[in-house]
């Protein structure tokens, strides 16, 4: 049932390969196979060793071919890796194209009937009679289909030899308390697994062998750490429309609201999530929400940030918390919806017509779209303000490994906010006036019990009382304050990361989800002998390391996964005197960046 | 020595609710309306700072700086001021709120938040102060306009009328009433009552523009309104607290109890008009608008429908002030959840 091919007989030589390669998933979208890839990926993190999932899929319910990946990587690297070591190819649509991108020597496992076989010689091929195994699981029709995928987990599992016990672990986790269901499963694993063994010859490098490195460690995709992040801040106002990438983060964040937010007397719920008619009025909702002293939030993706624009330089003008997550993917216009980006950077920074900037937090990994939705809201309340959260598809929608997060250490800071007794006490209240010198008012909260508490928000031009004004000097004092206020933050929001390597001469510079791929180039780079100090940008405005870790090094590279390297241009503008110092590395087709993507660049730049 | 100004059942004077002076032009039909909230709100005894006051964009939408001056203002953007209410709501239930709009803002730009508002069923008086041109870009048609009504710069309008109470009906505003900035009388019990419902109530007022609209040939003059207003039955008002009965002859009232226990008493006219009766309620407005009728009045009421408070099912206390022991769960739980995921 196998056959080998001349090419690849040498790779075997090679020896075992162990924890240290590539699986991909290759099925048609809506077929079922989500749960056997997760089942596949939690078996092999159960057993020790480092993994990392992305599903690869397209804008579409059923019928279109969709690409799940495993990286199995006993170094802990997590990020996208472009070669496939071993390839599962369930889809007839899709099956030639994949074979062909294999490297020689790859294996393919695949349905007998497609033949693959002829396609490529040089491949190692695992033929199963995927149908014939299908019956044996099941007499409904239904359920052989989505059975067919445990049927690859078996094969897998007894090739690359899993722990069965994991197996079992990970179905029982998957089908939580569906009995049925996991015997169900349980038996296709087995089937799987049983005929690989009796019909199968190992002759592929590639195991398995447990390692003691995911023990305490969590796997959870993006969306759900930020939306873990806003419940452990105190979120109470949540509105949002659905768009892809960004809807699981509000869906799972309900569902934590649902568990940890009602009060069990009296059934109560201490927030409320409404679901808009569009972004633009989630957008009005989450700031009218702020005004009136909610912690309140949106979560979106480009053409939401796009219809948000207006309310959003309203937010600025005036001074309204709220924050705003933005997953992105793929643009302009409807784009690339299930695929990722880091292009809306500027757009989401300057979002609005005229002079506009926001505060925008960069989190790099599942840990930090936990900390940063903390950071978001206190940061909100304290800056009056709009606050971005920009992550991506990659980062929202795929799992990662991480370790757990951390309990809040600090209690909820609801900012400047004058009660009744606070305007007695000081007298007056005004609520535009630079009173401590930061840029940051104070305001009150409708329903403040005193003649002098309120006041009226206008989105046009307004004094320090917040009375209307088309005076040039108000309008130029309001702009001056709204900058100082700006150039405050760089004290307050999250610090780069530096590291700085001994007599490095090249600096690099990413943000967001490009980390994990630009920590891996750079011990591919050292093994090239080309050291590199990493400076990693957690927020805009930019703090105070950037300069120093620019002039400290003879050039820098700024990775990114934009077209128009717009970090890039940012960080030029920023430090005009050293813009000549500054060079790119862009990664823009919609997957995500990859470590060899930017090992090759850089060394092609530095020939 | 002058005598004290009266005071209401709070013990504030009108004064405490009026606003800034206006700046729109002399005899504008949203300068009247201004007063009678102002009236309003002053007969209720609303505590101000317990008011929210919201607005779109327009000449309409200036005017909350009008009026009540010691509550939270929110002068929003154009047509989104449905959206910024919701929100407000959802933080602060316990506000009273009051937004005003006008035709352009509430018929075209914001037709979309409007519907949503009124499907959501959030709690707050909407007033559109509806003149049937755009005054501040000076006097474009605005989507109330009636179909051949002429502009002042003669120019016919060629487009049917949205009718905005119809499409609150249709999409199941539990409050609609209609009336005229030139019948105070009527408008202030309207108010009132619509201060007294639980939901969203609509009150679609027709506020000549003097400027561009009150002409010969409009349909939203003061001349044509005066003319042509035909009200439904005469409307008044009982609060809760000034419980008086009055004697009527059996038929010719009918009473309609509020949420707050005030009453709404509606005075029959030779119509018998029940505006506890939908399918009846759009029955009229349709005949009136082929009759070129203008009738004004309690178009619908439901006191039945649950408002949005009720249906997201929050506590009695406001959101936006809940404390950290209650917004943030305990250490334990994070525990709980990072448990499941290993």
């Amino acid at each position: 049932m196998n056959t080998l091919a001349e090419g690849s007989k040498e790779k075997l030589e090679q020896g075992r390969v162990v924890n240290d390669f590539s699986i991909q998933v290759a099925t048609v979208n809506g077929s079922g196979s989500q749960s056997s890839n997760s089942v596949l990926m939690r078996s092999i993190f159960q057993m020790g060793i480092p993994v990392s999932g992305k599903n690869l899929f397209p804008s579409n319910i059923a019928g279109l071919p969709t690409w799940f990946t495993i990286r199995v990587n006993k170094d802990g690297y997590i990020a996208r890796k472009a070669e496939t070591e071993i390839l599962i190819a369930m889809n007839p649509q899709t099956a030639i194209e994949d074979v062909k991108s294999l490297s020689s020597g790859a294996v393919c496992i695949s349905p007998v009937e497609l033949r693959l076989e002829a396609i490529r010689t040089d491949v190692l091929h695992y033929q199963v009679p995927f149908s014939e195994l299908a019956a044996k699981a099941s007499e409904n029709m239904k359920l052989r289909k989505l059975l067919t995928n445990m049927l690859y987990v078996g094969i897998v599992a007894e090739l690359l030899n899993i722990d069965h016990a994991q197996i079992e672990t990970s179905i029982a986790k998957q089908f939580e308390g569906k009995t049925k269901a996991i015997d169900l499963n349980l038996n296709a694993v087995k089937i799987g697994r049983d005929w690989a063994r009796e019909n199968l010859k190992k002759q592929d490098p590639y195991a398995v062998e447990p390692m003691n490195k995911t023990q305490g460690k969590i796997i959870i995709d993006g969306n759900a750490a930020a939306a873990l992040g806003s419940l452990f801040a105190g979120v109470t106002v949540v509105t949002w429309y659905p768009i892809t990438p960004s809807s699981s983060l509000c869906e799972q964040l309900i569902d934590y609201l649902k568990d940890y937010r009602i009060e069990k007397e009296s059934g109560k719920a201490s927030f409320a999530v409404i679901q808009a008619e569009d972004e633009l009025a989630a957008i009005g909702m989450a700031l009218g929400a702020g005004w009136a002293g909610a912690r309140s939030m949106t979560s979106t993706s480009g053409p939401g940030i796009s219809l948000m624009a207006e309310f959003t330089g309203y937010g600025y003008f005036t001074e309204i918390p709220v924050v705003i997550f933005d997953v992105q993917r793929v643009g302009p216009s409807t784009g690339l919806p299930t695929r990722t980006s880091q292009a809306d950077l500027i757009s989401a920074h300057t979002l609005s017509h005229g002079d506009t900037k926001h505060i925008v937090l960069l989190p790099g990994s599942v840990a930090e779209c936990y900390e940063m939705a903390g950071d978001a809201f206190e940061l909100a309340e304290k800056f009056q303000t709009p606050i971005f959260v920009l992550t991506d598809l990659d980062l929202g929608m795929n799992n990662w490994m991480s370790d757990p997060f951390v309990y809040p250490t600090k209690p909820i800071n609801r900012g400047k906010v004058m009660t009744a007794a606070d305007i007695d006490k000081a007298g007056k209240f005004e609520r535009y006036r630079d009173v401590d010198g930061d840029g940051i008012p104070y305001r009150t909260l409708p329903g403040t019990d005193h003649p002098q508490a309120a006041y009226f928000t206008r989105g046009s031009g307004h004094n320090e009382k917040a009375g209307y004004t088309e005076k040039p000097e108000d309008y130029v004092n309001l702009m001056d304050r709204l900058e100082k206020k700006f150039q405050t933050a760089r004290a307050f929001v999250p610090p780069s990361v530096v590291s700085l390597e001994k007599f490095a001469i090249i600096g690099l510079i990413a943000y967001g989800s490009s980390d994990f791929a630009v920590e891996e180039a750079r011990d591919q780079l050292k093994v090239a002998n080309i050291a590199t100090s990493y400076l990693r940008i957690k927020a805009l405005p930019f703090t105070d390391e950037l300069r120093k870790f620019v002039e400290g090094h003879d050039h820098v590279y700024v990775i990114e996964q934009n077209r128009d390297a717009q970090m890039r241009d940012l960080i030029r503008l920023e430090l005009p005197d050293l813009a000549m110092k500054i060079r790119s590395v862009k990664h823009y087709d919609g997957l995500p960046i990859d470590a060899r993507f930017v090992t090759d660049a850089i060394m092609e730049q530095e020939r | 020595m002058t005598a004290a100004p009266p005071t209401n059942r709070i013990g504030l004077t009108l004064n405490d609710y009026k606003g800034a002076p206006s700046t729109l032009c002399d005899g504008c039909g949203h300068d009247a309306i201004t007063a009678q909230i102002i009236k309003a709100f002053y007969e209720l005894g609303t505590e101000p700072h317990m008011v929210a006051k919201l607005s779109g964009i327009g000449c309409s939408s200036k005017t909350p700086a009008y009026f009540l001056n010691r509550s939270h203002g929110f002068n929003s953007v154009h047509g989104r001021m449905p959206s910024v209410a919701t929100g407000v709501s959802m933080a602060n239930h316990t506000l009273t709120m009051i937004g005003v709009s006008g035709d352009g803002d509430t018929a075209s730009i914001g037709l979309g938040q409007f519907c949503h508002l009124v499907r959501r069923n959030v709690p707050m008086i909407y007033i559109i102060e509806n003149n049937g041109v755009y005054g501040l870009t000076k006097g474009q048609f605005s989507a109330t306009a009636d179909l051949g009504s002429k502009a002042k710069s003669g120019v016919m309008n060629e487009l049917p009328p949205i009718d905005l109470c119809g499409l609150a009906i249709e999409l199941g505003c539990s409050f609609v009433g209609r009336s005229f900035a030139g019948d105070p009388k009527q408008l202030v019990a309207l108010l009132k009552a619509a201060g007294s419902h639980q939901g969203t109530a609509v009150i679609d007022v027709i506020s000549p523009c003097v400027t561009f609209n009150n002409h010969e040939g409009s349909t939203k003059s003061y001349k044509y309104a005066k003319e042509m207003e035909t009200p439904l039955h005469e409307l008044g008002y009982v609060p809760f607290f000034e419980q008086i009965s009055v004697d009527y002859e059996p038929g010719s009232v009918q009473e309609v109890e509020m949420h707050d226990g005030s009453k709404i008493r509606l005075k029959k006219t030779d119509r018998d008009y029940d505006p506890t009766d939908e399918i009846n309620a759009i029955v009229t407005i349709k005949k009136a608008h082929a009759n070129k009728e203008f009738l004004t009045g309690l178009l619908y009421i439901n006191e039945n429908k649950e408002d949005f408070t009720t249906i997201m099912n929050v506590g009695d206390a406001a959101l936006a002030t809940l404390p950290e022991s209650i917004t943030r769960p305990p250490k334990s739980a994070l525990d709980e959840i990072m448990a499941e995921l290993m």
